[in-house]
């Protein structure tokens, strides 16, 4: 663990503009979680609806986003990644009746049985740190989509650094 | 075209019989150098080193007795499908370049047992393929099929096929299969089928359907209706049952699918998700892998359930089981190092060594039926290569872009997904480096080879 750490140095560093990118996303409203449509997202968010607390137009207008992102190759939860799973741990333990399940993904550039085992260990990732926070394991489940479900359609790094991620989900 | 360039000055590698050539063929075209330049554009490079010759092979329309309709259409028709299809077969190898059927001259019925060799010497075939359909009263057609060294004017083998006519695809497949065992001395691998992922639709919410089809893309059909993602089929070694991972009700897990009945059934009754299903040899057990709070590791379970055994413990990614032909050693792809790299242990789990030394990642592993090579697909490159069992760096044999390799019954060619989001299937023949794309009705992806059928 610790070579594979200390090699991915670089690749950390190399993406802290893509990062960087990442965190301007944020600031828009949250993308829609990957099993919602568009449409959906669009009349929850929309102005003058009333959002049920607990429910995931709550969970989304009230973290700065449902994803955490991850280094190539990397399960590691950053700073950034950090900051956002501490918003959510704080709003899951507001609403103590909410169980979500947690999708593990990654980019294109795996294996495929490879990428099944990666994304378990991402969504295992967040799940561990959501738990730190004080979230009840048993509220929390994880599923894994390997490269099968990219949040970016692409073969560039912008789509790939999107696509390696951790997807809080909250049922509608 | 790649065909012509391929052909070799070596010609009696493939057939020591081209040796009593009394008549010399025309000069082959020279060699344009060790590597060639692949159908698809990009560079194939020989596994063994050296290449092979193509042999020139005439295969003429095949006559009929007396031609008589069956439900597959008149037997006069047939005969010409089955010449296309026994043609087809051969130049796909990579091994052969068939001349006709078509632009060769009709041969009458009386003519298949008593070629018109001095004919087939001028049109530089080495060898030559006749035979004939026949419908036989009873509802059945009998395939025959003939094979014949032209310069020395022996007959080399015959085979006749009585089928169902709606199997007259199988009786066409067979005889290609005689002809290549007959002329390489390997086991053949045309009358065979091919279980894959069909693809369809955006990469964000790509549809997957698992699908049935002979080798050539005939014969398609799917087996489930793409409510749910499945991934990763494989092929039981005797053909009864086929193992694949399903996210049906979002629980990713190891699925069979009995061929006879259609039905499913979960193999593993667990709450973490179970991926990479691969049988054992006998068809008695089944090597999956299953992912526990982040840490992966390889089990093996009777395929008619129970209790799953576990075969490595070690922290981080162990995947990709695949057992050897002999099925005491299986091989299989682990991070435990800080790279994916290839492993071999003994089929109890003991005796774990690392066998890929190449610098960079490798994975996808999978033993060969004839226990030789194993197969596996580079990582950062996706290439697909080979390396002996003793292990080493291995020998690429595609372009890159591509993963999850599945051999041949015979092992002497490997199928493989090419294309990171839209999947196309491929296979490449070992010997030639000859890549060819296997025609489906959408995109594919995950092929796994059937054993020669029954």
């Amino acid at each position: 663990m610790k070579m594979r750490t200390t090699g991915l140095i670089a690749i950390a560093a190399a993406l802290t503009l893509t990062a960087g990118c990442a965190r301007r996303t944020q600031e828009l409203p949250p993308e829609p979680p990957s099993s919602t449509t568009p449409e959906d997202a669009t009349q929850d968010t929309g102005v003058g609806t009333t959002v049920v607390p607990g429910s995931r137009a709550d969970f989304l207008q009230n973290v700065p986003s449902d994803r955490v992102f991850f280094a190539l190759d990397s399960y590691s939860i950053d700073a950034a990644a950090r900051s956002t799973l501490d918003a959510q741990a704080e709003w899951l333990n507001r609403n103590q009746n909410t169980r979500v399940t947690i999708e593990g993904h990654a980019d294109e550039r795996g294996t495929r049985e490879y990428n099944l085992a990666l994304g378990d260990r991402r969504a295992n990732a967040a799940r561990d740190y959501l738990q730190s926070r004080g979230v009840a394991a048993n509220r929390m489940q994880t599923i894994s989509w390997g490269k099968e479900r990219p949040a970016v359609e692409g073969a560039n790094e912008s789509a790939w650094a999107q696509n390696r991620r951790a997807v809080t989900v909250v049922p509608e | 075209m790649r065909i012509p360039l391929i052909i070799a000055a070596a010609w009696s590698l493939v057939l020591g019989a081209a040796a009593f050539a009394q008549t010399p063929p025309p000069p082959p075209p020279a060699q344009q150098g060790q590597d060639q330049v692949g159908e698809d554009g990009q560079l194939v490079v020989d596994v063994t080193g050296g290449r092979r010759a193509a042999l020139p092979i005439a295969v003429p329309y095949m006559p009929t007795p007396a031609p008589a309709d069956t439900p597959a259409g008149n037997t006069q028709a047939l005969g010409r499908q089955v010449a296309e299809i026994v043609s087809t077969d051969l130049r796909n190898s990579g091994l052969f370049t068939p001349i006709g059927p078509n632009g060769l001259r009709p041969v009458a019925y009386p003519q298949v047992t008593a070629p018109d060799f001095g004919y087939f010497q001028t049109t530089g075939a080495q060898n030559l393929v006749q035979g004939f359909v026949q419908a036989n009263g009873n509802g059945s057609i009998t395939v025959g099929c003939y094979l014949y060294d032209v310069s020395a004017r022996s007959e080399l083998a015959r085979q006749g096929y009585v089928v169902n006519p709606r199997d007259w695809r199988r009786a066409a497949h067979r005889c290609a299969d005689t002809i290549y065992s007959r002329l390489t001395g390997e086991g053949a691998y045309f009358d065979t089928r091919i279980v894959y992922v069909s693809e369809t639709g955006p990469a964000r919410r790509r549809i997957k359907r698992l699908a049935i089809m002979d080798y050539d893309g005939a014969n398609h059909r799917f087996l489930t209706n793409g409510q749910f993602t499945v991934l990763t089929p494989r092929f039981a070694p005797n053909q009864q049952t086929i193992t694949f991972m399903t996210y049906e009700g979002d629980r990713p897990r190891v699925m069979l699918y009995e061929l006879d009945s259609g039905q499913t059934r979960p193999l593993v009754q667990q709450p973490h998700m179970t991926f990479a299903p691969r049988y054992s040899p006998d068809s008695r057990y089944i090597i999956f892998s299953m992912a526990m709070n982040g840490n992966t590791d390889i089990y093996r379970i009777p395929v008619g359930g129970g209790t799953p055994q576990r075969l490595t413990n070690a922290p981080g990614i162990d995947t990709g089981g695949s057992y050897s032909p002999d099925g005491s050693q299986i091989v299989f792809e682990s991070d435990r190092s800080g790279t994916q790299q290839l492993y071999v242990m003994n089929a109890n789990g003991s005796n774990q060594r690392r066998i890929s030394f190449g610098g960079g990642g490798y994975a996808t592993p999978v033993w060969s039926p004839r226990g030789d090579l194993i197969a596996f697909t580079r990582t950062g490159s996706f290439a697909i290569g080979v390396m002996p069992p003793s292990g080493g760096a291995g020998r690429i044999l595609t372009s890159g872009g591509a993963e999850g390799p599945s051999w041949a019954p015979n092992g002497r060619a490997i199928m493989f997904t090419r294309g990171l989001g839209a999947g196309q299937l491929w296979y490449v023949d070992v010997a030639s480096g000859t890549t060819r794309r296997v025609p489906t009705p959408l995109g594919g992806s995950d092929p796994a080879w059937s054993p020669l059928r029954d």
